[in-house]
């Protein structure tokens, strides 16, 4: 026991002396959880377009009147023919271009119907598209109303949805960006460090030095844990409270059990970084392997960004090894639905599998390199 | 001229020789580019809906087998009461719970308006929005499809514009056209970045660096010494990646494929110089790590390419003009997929070289202050 103590203190003392990354250590999530609270947004917004308007007439005027209205789109400029609209797509100026045909106002009044194309930049499909359908949307809004002006027609049957939006009825993004977050900042630090603490000691060779003594390896892996297990933790709490308090994500489910699951989650991507210092020998492929190999991995493939549901079936699988993935919906769930256990308890017993399976496979290793 | 051939002699050593950094370098961001190609999708289906279908008849069923019969939905249960009270939202079972009034039948019949209600869980404000819209479009259609059946058009529409949607560069809208050779942007600069700032830092670390400082070669030439390499690895995984996107991905290169090359040389020297600039100012390799990695993560999510900067709020828009990051991903949209020549692109070939010249000037002006 005093043995441990002893390791848990130097440590500590390691931890401690470390002033710099320390301040980077906390550094990071304040200036990340800002930035991404504040700055990413999926809602479309002043979309600039092209207009090449060949009609130039007043029916023309009044629909374009009515597509500007609203803030979600900007004329950056007035185009003179085809070729026009190609350019500014191809400088990236502009997402959308609307084209209204010679004889707009003509040809309704001639022929009760008349042309119009939309011009999207595909090459970001989901933003392109999502423009396309909103652009259609204006445009049929301004014919419904001017059907309705002219002859007081309405539909035969009339179906209405009344829409609900639980859990973030604003749909907020920071509401999914800072559970997201704290998955992922503290799999990048917990890893990091734990991966990095037991390979100094190897490269430096006080690892030697420490096994030759009479502790047990499990008590010095432990006294290398815990402490890092304390940091974490105190990161996390930060990073929720900072959520909290910035943005107004609400933290509804009980405290004890958020404790008991950040907890475990800590304790998984700490073993994972002790199994990471099995693989390495050095600091740097530790590094790079808790880094380069997990960062955009554990992004993508965590429900992060992208919608699980939405992946290839093959790629749903790999979703299911990756840790942070449970702790994902496990947060957002007990920060935003409230959850209790019995709710979460798949997720969360899935957790301890991985943690038992990381620290197993470690301690075998381990032993390995000892022999 | 002899003395610089030595130098990197010594760097490229340096590199080879730790077996384990090889595969981490050349396997791991080409299976990334593999595999997160398909994770990285917002193209959305399969979504999760319970009906509670009150009314149970055959006008709600005709509703029913729209739902379906479509794509995007999966139907888990249906109900004739609600019975769970959105417990299945709550559990995150269902995404959607769409309720049919009991009135439904009789009020469309009789030409009363009448209410579908539909409880959506809005925590990723994103795909909600996307899911509500698809589940209503449905909606429309079951409508547009009674009123022809029945013929209960009241009067005649005054104008009727036809309106196409033409998506442009991408109109099978291929979401891989977008995302590989935007991931393959992140992994080139990430590689880049990691390595080379852990590099110097790794000599101050083990000592290797006061032997260097005290031979012959200018700052200029350890520091030419000490990118060569890495640049000569970006390039490498740069033309590796793009062959494999255009075998396996079937990447369409519209434009000019020496501008993407003539940009990536550019780039790749900016992206270094930042490297080297951590590299210079951290203590240790885990530090410099740390500050690799925040830097890293804000050019990613402030890169345009998970979501458009033009939804971002003005602040951080300006933000995004220090992140080369972004002008990679621009080159990469614009040249591959709109067939963008010189005169489209040369705006970022200035501002990325006048980054490269700040960073670097800067790089050796901090690493002189070390000394």
């Amino acid at each position: 026991m005093d043995r441990l103590k002893g390791i848990i203190k130097k440590e500590f003392y390691h931890i401690f002396r470390d002033k710099r990354t320390l301040l980077i250590l906390f550094g990071i999530p304040i200036v990340q959880i800002v930035l991404f609270g504040f700055a990413i947004s999926t809602e479309i917004k002043e979309v600039k377009i092209a207009l090449l308007n060949q009609a130039n007439d007043e029916a023309s005027h009044t629909l374009v009147d009515k597509i500007l209205s609203t803030s979600y789109f900007q004329v950056d400029e007035l185009i003179q023919n085809e070729a026009g609209i190609n350019e500014s797509f191809k400088k990236g100026k502009i997402k959308a271009a609307l084209v209204i045909p010679p004889n707009f106002e003509s040809d309704i009044r001639k022929n009760n119907t008349a042309n119009i194309q939309i011009i999207c930049d595909a090459s970001d499909p989901n933003t392109g598209t999502q423009i396309g359908a909103y652009l259609e949307g204006q445009i049929q809004g301004f014919i419904y109303g001017n059907a309705q002006k002219s002859k007081g027609i309405r539909p035969p049957i009339q179906i209405n949805t009344e829409i609900q939006m639980r859990y973030n009825p604003e749909l907020k993004s920071a509401y999914s960006f800072v559970p997201g977050l704290i998955t992922i900042i503290l799999m990048l630090i917990c890893t990091m460090m734990t991966s990095i603490a037991i390979t100094r000691e190897i490269e430096t060779g006080t690892m030697e030095v420490l096994l030759a003594s009479p502790m047990h390896p499990a008590t010095i892996i432990l006294g290398k844990v815990i402490p890092y297990l304390a940091l974490s933790f105190t990161i996390a709490i930060f990073i929720l409270f900072l959520g909290k308090f910035v943005f107004g994500v609400p933290i509804l489910a009980h405290f004890g059990l958020l404790i008991f699951e950040i907890l475990l989650y800590c304790l998984v991507v700490l073993a994972l970084g002790i199994f990471i210092s099995t693989i390495a020998k050095t600091q740097q492929l530790a590094l790079m392997i808790s880094l380069f190999a997990l960062f955009l991995p554990t992004m993508l493939l965590s429900g992060f960004i992208f919608p699980i549901h939405n992946m290839p079936l093959p790629l749903q699988m790999v979703t299911k090894v990756i840790p942070a993935t449970y702790f994902n919906i496990i947060i957002k769930a007990l920060m935003l639905k409230g959850a209790t256990l019995a709710e979460i308890w798949k997720e969360t017993a899935i957790l301890g599998g991985i943690f038992i399976f990381l620290v197993g496979v470690s301690i075998k290793r381990f032993n390995i390199r000892l022999g | 001229m002899e003395r610089f051939k030595f130098i990197l002699q010594k760097e490229f050593k340096q590199i080879f020789r730790d077996k384990g950094m090889l595969p981490i370098i050349f396997v791991m961001p080409i299976m990334q580019l593999m595999v997160l190609s398909f994770a990285a999708t917002f193209d959305i289906h399969n979504i999760n809906l319970e009906i509670i279908d009150k009314d149970q008849s055959p006008v709600s069923h005709q509703l029913i087998s729209k739902y379906e019969a479509s794509s995007y939905f999966n139907i888990i249960s249906n109900l004739p009461y609600d019975a769970d009270n959105g417990e299945s939202l709550q559990k995150g079972e269902a995404v959607i719970i769409l309720e049919i009034p009991k009135d439904f039948e009789k009020n469309i019949i009789q030409s009363q308006p009448t209410n579908l209600s539909a409880k959506v869980d809005a925590i990723d404000g994103m795909s909600a929005g996307v899911s509500v819209n698809y589940a209503q479009s449905i909606i429309r259609d079951f409508q547009d499809d009674y009123i022809q059946e029945h013929g209960l058009l009241l009067g005649k529409p005054s104008m009727n514009i036809k309106i196409s949607n033409l998506n442009w560069y991408n109109n099978s809208l291929n979401y891989k056209f977008y995302m590989v050779p935007g991931l393959l942007v992140l992994l080139v600069s990430m590689i880049g970045m990691f390595l080379t700032s852990m590099n110097i830092v790794k000599e101050k670390e083990i000592g290797t660096i006061e032997q260097l400082n005290v031979t012959p070669i200018t700052k200029a030439e350890f520091i030419i010494g000490k990118l060569f390499p890495f640049w000569c690895i970006g390039m490498f995984v740069l033309s590796l990646g793009l062959t494999l996107a255009k075998l396996v991905f079937d990447i369409p290169i519209q434009g000019p494929l020496y501008i993407v090359f003539a940009f990536a040389m550019l780039y790749l020297f900016v992206v270094l110089g930042l490297g080297l600039i951590i590299s210079t100012l951290a203590d240790t390799q885990q530090q410099s790590m740390f500050i690799a990695w925040f830097f890293m993560i804000v050019f990613v999510l402030l890169s345009g390419l998970f979501t458009p900067i033009e939804n971002m709020p003005g602040w951080a828009q300006d933000l995004t003009l220090l992140n080369p990051v972004r002008y990679f991903i621009e080159i990469m949209r614009n040249v591959l997929l709109k067939g963008a020549s010189w005169a489209d692109v040369k705006m970022n070939f200035y501002i990325i070289g006048i980054y490269g010249v700040i960073i670097n000037s800067l790089a050796v002006l901090l690493y002189r202050k070390t000394n």
